[in-house]
């Protein structure tokens, strides 16, 4: 996985640990996690597969924009490999 | 509650939400515990998982699934024995047919241990 990374932006209807304030956002892999069973398919008693788990940073400033009281502070999220994809380092 | 910017925004997912003020909670009773029924719900959550009927993720989708207004109107314990129940159905620990018959069962004990045990 490329270190800068952007959240996808998709809205599916059903269980998913992505929260929305962070679909569309840029962050930094802070480290990689290991390989978890989906919950996506736990969540409907499905045989799980195992996916990659990465620690995610972002800025509130890339959350929140100009709304962000304290830009430079960060917020780490647990996201699956498959909700990120490359972003260039901007 | 619909988010008119997002309208595939669904309803549990609160975060970046205005919090609106902070309410004034009374002092919490130091001696505050559970009910029993409230206990004998979370250890059926965790025998339920053990036995592999299904895992926290289930119980997280019916929570989410049963929508803003039994957030609302349930107390917590409520909406876990709700989705608990689901995902035992789910998962084939038994019928809604065989809860329905024990409730009856149970029903005609009467409405209290006083008025079961009276019974022989």
């Amino acid at each position: 996985m490329t270190h800068f990374v952007r959240v996808k932006p998709m809205m599916p209807p059903g269980h998913v640990r992505t929260p929305i304030y962070l679909r569309g956002k840029v962050g930094e892999i802070e480290r990689s996690l290991g390989e978890f069973p989906n919950p996506e398919d736990l969540a409907y008693g499905q045989p799980a597969t195992a996916k990659p788990l990465h620690r995610v940073r972002f800025t509130m400033a890339e959350i929140w924009g100009a709304d962000a009281e304290n830009p430079n502070d960060t917020l780490d999220a647990e996201i699956y490999e498959h909700w990120l994809e490359p972003a260039d380092a901007t | 509650m619909l988010d008119p910017k997002n309208p595939a925004r669904r309803w549990h997912d609160m975060g970046g939400d205005t919090a609106g003020p902070i309410p004034d909670l009374e002092t919490p009773d130091e001696n505050h515990d559970f009910s029993l029924w409230e206990k004998r719900v979370d250890a059926l959550m965790i025998i339920g998982a053990a036995k592999g009927y299904f895992t926290v993720d289930g119980l997280r989708r019916v929570l989410e699934d049963m929508g803003e207004d039994a957030f609302e109107k349930m107390t917590y314990y409520e909406r876990w024995i709700a989705s608990i129940n689901q995902n035992l159905i789910e998962g084939g620990a038994y019928t809604t047919s065989d809860l329905a018959e024990k409730m009856a069962a149970i029903s005609a004990r009467g409405e209290t241990y006083g008025d079961a045990s009276s019974q022989s």
